[in-house]
């Protein structure tokens, strides 16, 4: 990664769904008129339709496109025997900032490591506001620069700072933000690990350990030292590249953390030198830190520990938010990340998730600027995270000031979460992947897991290339801070 | 400093099964009777648990379901879908909402602060309250344990008019203030909705809830029957002007609520004849020169104001200006007017939301009153049947006292407990810091056209993506 090998991306392998039906968009309906002629297997552009032992059937009603399609099976049929229509579980999934037709696209992306052909809205969600109002201006022609995609760089350097630091460089613009053991199962932890490794990327622990199954990525870890400072050891700090320190998580700022009695396990009390059965609550803020200078000699502690470690300070986005990161670059952090208030994965109350600080699309660009006037933009790296849901998210983020973005729930959807925000209850995600219950994590395995995230961020990764050079750029680097690309639809001549 | 305000909640199910957001559809033709089926495999026991509820002839499966969709997917003759429940979906209008209607059920049933994972999923902002963010506090923070730790977060407010100084008369003693105050520990008085299958016992179920919660219930001065006025120092009888020939209450009560007219002035000194010893409120309508209206009241010699604004939180006149704004110009009405802290100004009219009380406070209230949220949580849903003398789906008026009162303090348990986490994040510890305390608040006004605003120019030759 930060040596000079040429690094070599791995490659897609179609990763369907680990469900038996996949959920689609539409359904297709077959009546009794149907003869097997095979026509719909023949035109269907999609593998809709499948001939197995002279009988046709639907196999996969999940790649149907509807009346999108340029060659419709319904209009082919010689029988006039099929039809589509809704699929009604379809529009019973997502929300706003997620919508069926996100979630449906991000698992098109997992398992094709491409963006879906058409049917699908996988840019914007339906939120009304944010990334789902702004828009990339791209010019009309296609003009690419003529490159391949091999010429366009899209890594990052974390560490800014002329220091003795690693110099830690990513080679996608994004890496995994923290998700603990206890709150999502190891199989969880280490298909995200792998990905990352794979993608050459990071990912964090978040606050629960440093599980022994991820040593092979020590590399590729990054440790997090939270306010419940759970399964934080001298030893993981000093095993790893990179700290990151939580003062706040966008979700429930100001809250701290709280994992509920169910989740703790023997394994996850063990990881975390507590008592299995009891909640475990991670309180806000640090009491060891009131002020920048406290704040200051935490991060010294750990370059006493570590001192190559590359610092990241997280935390939310209250309206003071740019003095917050000024003042945590000034303390010796090499990367501010902001996280926003309206992204997470963990539980958190709902007052908190809608109402406590500004959402991520404010935060950046605020940051950026004041870092440019307080002139030391160029010394520090500020990582987005907190409702990155897309590669146009990246893009725009990207553009109004971020370096890098940071991704949680878009990894989760990879793993077919389908957001019932029911992560909490019970024995914890019934699909086994937010949860530490020993029968539901049956229900994936890492070879799958790791392949679907590696093919979703493919997918981002060739999406954020294609923008890239129909902007003109052959950097990501040169996205940094150029709001010009953007536009408002609220704002548009006005 | 008093002694710590707790909320004891605890489950209080639900009389009637709650609508659900989506339902579950099985198909039995084409089953194709396998071993093992899906519905056997069910984490949440749905389909083992499920029942008929005899009373409201509906099977329990909907409500037990949680929508992780497994026997959707992993049946194989695909004969399981889900489907969005039309009959909820059509629950209330645009400001009450069928998801705000299902929160209150829930914190009403629990007590507890709705929590759920993944993010949050609603809209960028909203019209009214939702385009304010509260702000949030990196490292400093009031108590070190916990916001229901030891340490104390005052959300006690006062009612009434506090003297600016105190006076001294000649020989020295202190000039007792004439104008007393209440204190309440929480800064929401409940009130009666407007429509409702409301009964008598409904009523005393909230009053017993308000004697418990220590704060007061409003009432229409004509629905009040004496039985009521066994607990008249938590009623707060409101006053039109025609009530006020043939009046006569005399038990004791602690505050009244005049319903500001033409004859404001006149009738307001009647009114203090007849409730000597009592606050005297005075509700005003948001319509017309709202702002002017409310100084004639304030110069009238009223400290107490209601802001009553519409069922679905607006000035009633003019659906253009929401609760938010109304609050902030009379609030800074008064402040320049040097006088805001001689008086207390509560707001009524939509909130639906425990976010909605900090925000008004942040806006410029000192309180609010809390009305179809106490009926929401008894299992209201918003049908409006009650208007037309149709019989209540959920027979609220059939609830004995004891459960009413039990969902009444859950509720605002809850709200109390949101309250908590709202000021604990900001790093305010007592509630009457928060009043117009914008400096802790973001509006989406000011920083989406300040961050976003430049950005309105697409070039020719340019499309968006």
């Amino acid at each position: 990664m930060s040596d000079n090998r040429k690094f070599h991306l791995p490659e897609v392998v179609r990763t369907p769904s680990r469900f038996r039906n996949a959920i689609g968009k539409y359904r297709l309906n077959r009546t009794d008129a149907c003869t097997s002629c095979g026509k719909c297997v023949e035109i269907c552009p999609y593998g809709v339709h499948v001939m197995k032992r002279g009988r046709v059937y639907v196999k996969n009603h999940y790649l149907c496109i509807g009346k999108e399609c340029p060659n419709p099976c319904t209009l082919g049929c010689p029988e006039n025997a099929l039809s589509f229509r809704r699929n009604p579980t379809f529009d019973t999934m997502g929300d706003y900032r997620w919508t069926p037709d996100l979630l449906a696209s991000t698992w098109y992306m997992s398992e094709f490591g491409d963006v879906p052909k058409a049917g699908l809205n996988y840019r914007t969600g339906d939120s009304g506001g944010g990334f789902d109002k702004l828009r990339i201006k791209l010019r009309k022609e296609e003009e690419s620069l003529d490159l391949t995609d091999e010429d366009i760089d899209l890594s990052v350097e974390l560490n800014r700072r002329e220091d003795n630091a690693h110099r830690v460089k990513i080679e996608v613009p994004f890496y995994g933000g923290g998700m603990s053991y206890g709150s999502v199962s190891v199989t969880t932890i280490l298909s995200r690990m792998k990905a990352a490794k794979l993608l050459g990327t990071l990912c964090c622990t978040g606050e629960g350990g440093y599980p022994d199954e991820l040593k092979p990525y020590d590399d590729n870890v990054i440790t997090q030292v939270a306010t419940g400072l759970f399964g934080v050891r001298e030893e993981t700090i000093q095993r790893v590249r990179m700290v990151e320190f939580k003062y706040a998580q966008g979700a429930k700022p100001g809250l701290g953390g709280h994992l509920l009695a169910d989740k703790v396990t023997p394994g996850v009390a063990r990881m975390r030198e507590a008592v299995a059965g009891f909640p475990l609550f991670s309180p806000f803020p640090f009491h060891s830190v009131y002020s920048v200078e406290d704040h200051k000699k935490h991060v010294d502690w750990i370059k006493a520990i570590n001192p190559k470690a590359v610092v990241s300070v997280k935390v939310s986005t209250p309206t003071d938010v740019d003095m917050v990161a000024v003042g945590s670059y000034y303390a010796g952090a090499h990367v501010i990340h902001l996280d926003g208030s309206y992204g997470g994965t963990g539980a958190a109350p709902e007052i908190a998730k809608k109402n406590i600080s500004m959402p991520i699309e404010y935060a950046i660009p605020k940051v950026h600027q004041f870092l440019i006037d307080e002139g030391v933009r160029d010394k520090v790296t500020v990582i987005a995270s907190g409702g990155i849901r897309t590669p146009h998210d990246l893009v725009k983020i990207i553009a109004l000031g971020a370096d890098a973005v940071c991704t949680g729930t878009s990894d989760m959807v990879a793993l077919e979460c389908i957001r019932c925000h029911k992560c909490e209850s019970g024995r914890g995600c019934a699909r086994g992947i937010a949860t530490t219950d020993t029968e539901l994590v049956q229900l994936m395995n890492n070879d799958w897991g790791t392949q679907r995230i590696v093919n979703m961020f493919l997918a981002w990764r060739k999406e954020i290339i294609r923008i890239l050079k129909r902007l003109g750029m052959k950097s990501i680097k040169e996205l940094v801070g150029r709001k010009d690309v953007l536009a408002h639809l609220d704002y548009i001549n006005k | 400093m008093p002694s710590k305000y707790v909320i004891h909640t605890k489950q209080i199910d639900h009389r009637f099964e709650p609508l659900t957001r989506s339902g579950i559809i099985a198909w039995e033709e084409g089953c194709l009777k396998c071993p093992v089926c899906v519905k056997k495999e069910c984490v949440y026991g749905v389909y083992e648990k499920r029942e008929l509820n005899p009373g409201q002839m509906i099977d329990s499966i909907d409500n037990k379901c949680m929508s992780c969709l497994r026997c959707v997917q992993n049946c194989p003759g695909q004969l399981i879908q889900k489907s969005i429940n039309p009959e909820f979906m059509e629950m209330g209008d645009t400001h009450w909402t069928p998801d705000i209607i299902a929160r209150l059920w829930y914190q009403g049933e629990t007590g507890k602060i709705p929590v759920s994972g993944a993010g949050y999923p609603g809209p960028f902002s909203g019209p009214g309250f939702d385009s304010m963010w509260t702000d949030m506090s990196e490292i400093v923070r009031p108590t070190r344990d916990g916001i229901h730790g030891r340490e104390y977060i005052s959300t006690g407010v006062d009612i009434g008019s506090t003297p600016k100084n105190l006076v001294f008369d000649k020989e020295g003693r202190m000039v007792k203030n004439e104008s007393a105050i209440i204190d309440i520990p929480i800064p929401v008085i409940m009130r009666a909705p407007d429509f409702g299958a409301i009964s008598g016992n409904t009523i005393k179920g909230w009053i017993s809830a308000a004697k418990k919660l220590e704060t007061l219930l409003a009432i229409p001065v004509k629905r009040i029957i004496p039985e009521f006025l066994k607990l008249s120092a938590h009623i707060i009888p409101v006053i039109s002007s025609k009530d006020i020939e043939g009046l006569n209450i005399n038990e004791h009560v602690r505050m009244v609520e005049y319903i500001w007219d033409e004859k404001g002035a006149s009738n307001l000194k009647k009114v203090k004849k007849m409730f000597p010893e009592a606050l005297i409120s005075v509700r005003l309508y948001l319509d017309g020169d709202f702002e002017k209206k409310a100084m004639e009241i304030f110069e009238a010699g009223c400290s107490i104001i209601n802001l009553e604004g519409s069922y679905n939180g607006r000035v009633r006149d003019d659906a253009s200006i929401y609760m938010k704004d109304a609050i902030r110009r009379i609030h800074l009405a008064f402040v320049e007017k040097g006088v805001r802290d001689e008086m207390t100004l509560i707001a009524s009219g939509g909130f639906s939301m425990a976010e909605h009380i900090a925000k008004s406070i942040l806006c410029g209230t000192d309180a609010v009153y809390v009305d179809f949220p106490i009926l929401i949580a008894l299992g209201c849903r918003m049908c409006h049947r009650c208007e037309q003398g149709i019989p209540c789906p959920v027979e609220i008026d059939n609830a004995s006292i004891k459960w009413v009162a039990a969902r009444t303090i859950n509720i605002i348990g809850a709200w109390h407990n949101q309250l908590l986490e709202v000021m604990g994040a900001m790093g305010i510890r007592d509630v009457r810091r928060l009043r117009g305390e914008v400096g802790r608040a973001m509006f989406f006004e000011e920083l989406d056209k300040n961050i976003f605003g430049s950005l309105n120019r697409v070039e020719e030759g340019f499309e968006l993506e």
